[in-house]
């Protein structure tokens, strides 16, 4: 056999492999019991409209907050880490550490039974969505403060010089020359941070959610609960796909149009 | 725009027995150097002689080690001084032009004029489109640099400079990033704002332009000025050896 039609065989093998898992799958599974544990078209129309005007509106909620929250404190957190003075240095570097190394369930646990130890007689404004916010947001700004540092430090080292010859101060520009193009760089791994800050939003189901607060991951357990079914969880996951995928093909055409620009 | 009238009694530039290390690399061995006010000075020599790091130090974007500084009789190196109120008047261009590619030609024209000078807006678009007329290219306000030539970003870089309305300027290899048909209009809009009586200080390796444009020329190596004088002078009958083996290798 030539080289080539070697290489074609090998192909035609994946090819074959490939078929077979299919087969072998669909006559295995049993479609039937799928599609009414999956896909109950009974339980389905039930689950409107408080699927969308409930769950995936406090889904977006949540997220949208922690993300404003988030970003606006790592920010600031980037900021003190490439700040001279030393403690502001060290405090965003150990905040950054402790957010990002542990897990964001404990954050959750930590401040849903914490705060109150901790400032007796006071609450988070905001009820749920303030805790979601401060917490997911606290987690969320640690990624972003590592994420808008580097978009920072990427910005080219002339702009700051050429910022500063023409008499701005050094805050000035900050914010208005060298922040703006980092976060022209750094927006694809934002987008990033935006969808994983959407997944994470599930969390908040340990704070114990009232009805009216309840989001998709909450929505879709009660549901699977009350109606033995695993629809209303598979009904969840697709609104999240719904968020998540138009987020990412974002994400793909900006990193290729930054990709031509380079 | 007319330039500032020089007042002949106060050097703009005054450098005096300036060191600069990095770390332990000495690229400054006490420098003694002038610029009169409406004179241009060219500086040549060898990459690493030290040229550059000069220029940067009138404006203090290097730190001097030791030595004194001043600009129209104010001390750079002072500790006390406002820095940034003395860069407003004194235009830089770079290089690698350093445009802001976020922002458009007229933007980039503008931000300082507003957020330093604290000109209007109106007045600020104003002189933007003067000095854009000047460089030739009032007709690509709404450009990004990114969709300008190497060429046409420096004359925007000079504009920028330019409408600070600053007393002097500070060339820093401005057409060293450039392909050689470029230079040419770039020169041009040096030549122009030289014929005005502006105060420049260029370090450049176009020795035509020294020649041609210069009232003095400065030669440097190994972070000491070996020669200076007269740029026909300097150029056509240097006196010195390290400066003729340079000249020989360039000319």
């Amino acid at each position: 056999m030539s080289r080539r039609q070697r290489a074609q065989a090998g192909r035609l093998v994946q090819y074959a492999i490939l078929a077979v898992a299919v087969v072998v799958i669909a006559l295995v599974a049993d479609w039937t019991t799928l599609r009414t544990q999956f896909f109950n078209s009974q339980i389905l129309p039930s689950l409107f409209p408080e699927l969308i005007t409930t769950a995936l509106k406090n889904t977006i909620l949540y997220t949208a907050c922690a993300f404003a929250f988030g970003l606006a404190l790592g920010l600031v957190l980037a900021l003190m880490r490439l700040s001279s003075i030393g403690p502001y240095r060290w405090i965003s570097t150990t905040f950054v550490e402790f957010f990002r190394g542990v897990p964001a369930l404990i954050v959750f646990i930590g401040f849903y039974y914490g705060l109150p130890v901790a400032f007796p007689g006071r609450v988070l404004p905001g009820g749920t969505l303030g805790v979601v916010t401060v917490a997911l947001g606290l987690v969320g700004a640690a990624y972003m403060a590592e994420t808008i540092r580097a978009g920072i430090q990427a910005v080219p080292k002339g702009q700051m010089e050429a910022a500063r010859s023409l008499g701005m101060t050094h805050s000035r520009a900050m914010i208005s020359i060298v922040v703006p193009q980092a976060f022209r760089i750094i927006l694809p791994p934002l987008t990033n941070e935006l969808i994983l800050l959407t997944k994470d939003s599930s969390l908040v189901y340990v704070v114990g959610l009232g009805l009216a607060d309840s989001e998709l991951t909450d929505f879709g357990r009660r549901n699977l609960s009350q109606y033995v079914n695993l629809t209303p969880l598979f009904a969840a996951a697709l609104c999240y796909l719904l968020i998540t995928v138009p987020l990412s093909i974002v994400v793909r055409r900006m990193e290729a149009r930054s990709e031509k620009a380079r | 725009m007319s330039a500032p009238i020089p007042d002949p009694s106060v050097p703009a530039i005054d450098v005096q027995d300036l060191h600069k290390y990095f770390g332990e690399n000495q690229v400054l061995r006490g420098i003694d150097f002038h610029v009169d006010a409406g004179s241009v000075v060219c500086v040549i020599g060898p990459s690493g002689s030290g040229k550059s790091t000069l220029l940067r130090c009138v404006n203090r974007l290097e730190e001097p080690t030791s030595g004194k500084i001043f600009v129209e009789g104010v001390e750079v190196t002072d500790p006390d001084v406002n820095l940034d109120e003395l860069r407003s008047r004194i235009g830089m261009v770079f290089q690698s032009f350093n445009l802001f590619p976020h922002l458009t030609v007229l933007n980039n024209l503008t931000i300082a004029q507003q957020k330093v000078k604290k000109r209007s807006k109106d007045e600020a678009v104003e002189v933007a489109r003067r000095t854009l007329e000047k460089v030739g290219l009032a007709h690509r306000e709404d450009a990004y640099p990114a969709h300008l030539s190497g060429g046409q970003q420096q004359r925007i870089a000079i504009a920028r400079a330019l409408s600070m309305s600053p007393d002097l300027m500070l060339f820093d290899e401005p057409t060293s990033a450039l392909d050689p048909e470029l230079v040419g209009d770039v020169l041009d809009v040096m030549r122009n704002l030289a014929s005005e009586g502006m105060t420049m200080m260029v370090v450049t390796h176009e020795m035509g332009f020294a020649r041609e444009v210069g009232d003095n020329l400065v030669f440097m190596d190994g972070g000491v000025i070996v020669e200076e004088g007269d740029p026909a002078e300097v150029l056509g009958n240097p006196q010195h050896e390290r400066t003729q083996s340079f000249l020989s290798k360039v000319l």
